[in-house]
């Protein structure tokens, strides 16, 4: 195969070798790519469902087994297309692209909401192998939202603490609230998280009070995901190629637009509602 | 070396270095187009504008091929009325700034351009040139007497520079070119993306929702010098040139070919920022090294070899 078929810009046509059902509106697909089996957490790639949509997705596996995972919440047109595949059918890989997390500090907190846990079990995974033992809020409406519970539980123990709205398990509360309290028991040198902007806005808040920096996984309308369109502009970076991942350093420079306003397809701003 | 002096007035517009972003490329943000400005370009070329907001087309809208990169965007766009205030915050910022436009007819393109230029942008850059909508906007910059319409109607309407971007999916660009010039453009852009298509084997689909889109990169550039070439042996206008320009050399490439300034596009997912800086420095370096004290000296020279 000529040298540019492997460069992460072209696109890789890829069999899904397993579907995995998360809950009921999300699903793994399990594939085989040599450049995924090599990226760093928090990285992501566009998933192309032939004859629908393209869409950003972080990689929740990072070449386990050979294996390598991204888990969808069907929530669109495109979403939706990927969460009904099978094995053996096949998707468009291009990537991965974009800066993930860096492994900093020795007292790591990791805040996932939602579907953003996604990105964060791979960086669990990567600290563990390094000796580093993060603890781990993971967010949810309810017990049965709560993603890769299990997954983490399995590596984490007790340093996994759930956090579910209605109090179906674990904290009762906003994964946030949670968070601000576990930063205020125990003493952290680094927050990373990836989930709902505002969830993100408020536990930065509160990180910025105690002095503790952050990581953290931003969304905008990503295109071309090579740094190229602009589509995903937020203040003077592209989350596609600048991030996904930004420190306390970008987010202060980004007061106006991170748990504000983010653009919409054609470049206008609309406000960030969750 | 103090007399050297990379400053270039490009038909009336005053870039401190012959180099721009092409259209397209980082979009309408303000802080990013500023950035660009920041990391050494002399001017910087909005996305293109229409009189009404467009979300663009479905993804896949990009994807690499061998020596470049095909994209099929759409021309996503928030409208001239709401672009015309993200106008105003660039030049707050001290940053000359080309407007790109386009229209799907001759008034679309007028109220445009009259909305860009009320704004303050320093110089429009029309876009007639798209391979990515022509069945939908249906007015070509294939056809000369469109080009020529349109161009005359625009500069009727405003008072500033007005570049007129030239289509290579043509027969003859020249006729084209002549045919801008003939309208009264203050300068033509050669050229836009090549009509291209990427298939997938194991997929059996093109790639783009388009089915088509533009190719542009370092496979473009020789179609690019061959059309700027071309065009300076038949119009008195300046060339703006633009089709894979990846580093000085091939900036150099295009000035000695007759282009007085260069945009730079697909470089930049490759190279990064810095490019600018690069390439500006990279011609200076060239200038001095042999002999020249600014860029217009070198501009044509190709052709009189």
């Amino acid at each position: 195969m000529s040298g540019w078929r492997m460069r992460a810009e072209a696109v890789r046509a890829r069999s899904l070798v397993r579907v995995e059902r998360e809950t009921d509106d999300m699903r793994t697909l399990c594939f085989r790519d040599e450049l995924c089996s090599q990226a760093s957490p928090g990285q992501y790639v566009m998933v192309w469902a032939p004859g629908v949509d393209e869409v950003p997705m972080s990689l929740s596996t990072i070449g386990r087994d050979g294996l390598s995972s991204v888990t969808v919440r069907s929530v669109g047109e495109a979403t939706r297309a990927l969460c009904g595949l099978r094995a053996g059918d096949r998707i468009g890989v291009r990537g991965p692209f974009g800066k993930g997390f860096t492994i900093v500090g020795t007292s790591p907190l990791i805040v996932g909401g939602g579907a953003g846990a996604a990105s964060l079990v791979p960086l669990a995974e990567a600290m563990l192998g390094r000796g580093l033992k993060p603890t781990f809020v993971l967010g949810a409406r309810n017990v049965d939202r709560l993603l890769f519970r299990r997954r983490l539980e399995r590596q984490l123990g007790d340093r996994l603490v759930s956090a579910t709205d209605d109090g179906s398990c674990g904290f009762r509360g906003l994964a946030s609230e949670c968070a601000s309290r576990m930063m205020e028991e125990k003493c952290f040198d680094i927050v990373y998280m990836c989930g709902p902007e505002l969830m993100m806005a408020s536990i930065f808040a509160a990180a910025e009070e105690r002095g503790i920096p952050v990581q953290a996984s931003l969304e905008r309308y990503i295109k071309c995901a090579v740094g190229l369109c602009g589509s995903c502009a937020i203040g003077p970076y592209r989350v596609c190629k600048d991030g996904p991942v930004f420190s306390s350093e970008q987010l202060r420079a980004l007061r106006e637009e991170f748990g504000r306003r983010r653009m919409d397809p054609s470049g206008r701003m609309i406000e960030v509602d969750h | 070396m103090s007399q050297l002096s990379l400053a270039v007035d490009l038909a009336g517009l005053r870039m401190r270095n012959p180099t721009m972003n092409a259209a397209g490329v980082f979009g309408i943000s303000p802080p990013l187009l500023r950035r660009v400005y920041e990391a050494g370009a002399g001017a910087v070329v909005s996305k293109s504008i229409g009189l009404d907001p467009r979300p663009g087309h479905p993804n896949p809208t990009v994807v690499a091929v061998e020596g470049g990169m095909l994209n099929a965007m759409g021309l996503p766009n928030p409208g001239a009325s709401y672009f015309a205030g993200e106008i105003g915050r660039l030049k707050e910022a001290g940053v000359p700034v080309v407007a790109s436009f386009f229209g799907a007819s001759v008034e679309e393109f007028v109220e445009a351009a009259r909305t860009l230029a009320e704004a303050g942008a320093d110089a429009l850059e029309l876009n007639c040139s798209c391979p990515n909508v022509e069945e939908e906007l249906g007015l070509l910059g294939t056809d000369p007497a469109n080009v020529e319409r349109i161009t005359a109607a625009v500069k009727e309407a405003v008072d500033l520079p007005v570049f007129v971007k030239l289509t290579p999916n043509v027969t003859d660009i020249v006729e084209v070119a002549r045919a801008a010039e003939r309208g009264g453009a203050d300068a033509v852009t050669a050229v836009n993306t090549l009509k291209a298509l990427a298939v997938d084997v194991d997929l059996r689909r093109p790639v783009l929702a388009n089915v088509t889109g533009g190719l542009s990169g370092p496979a473009l550039k020789p179609v690019a010098l061959r059309c700027v070439w071309e065009i300076a042996g038949g119009v008195d206008i300046p060339i703006i040139g633009c089709g894979g320009v990846s580093n000085w050399r091939d900036a150099v490439e295009f000035l000695l070919c007759g282009a007085s300034a260069v945009e730079i596009g697909t470089a930049l997912m490759t190279r990064g920022f810095d490019v600018f800086r690069e390439v500006a420095e990279g011609i200076r370096g060239y200038l001095a090294e042999n002999g020249f004290r600014e860029v217009g000296e070198i501009v044509g020279l190709a052709h009189e070899g």
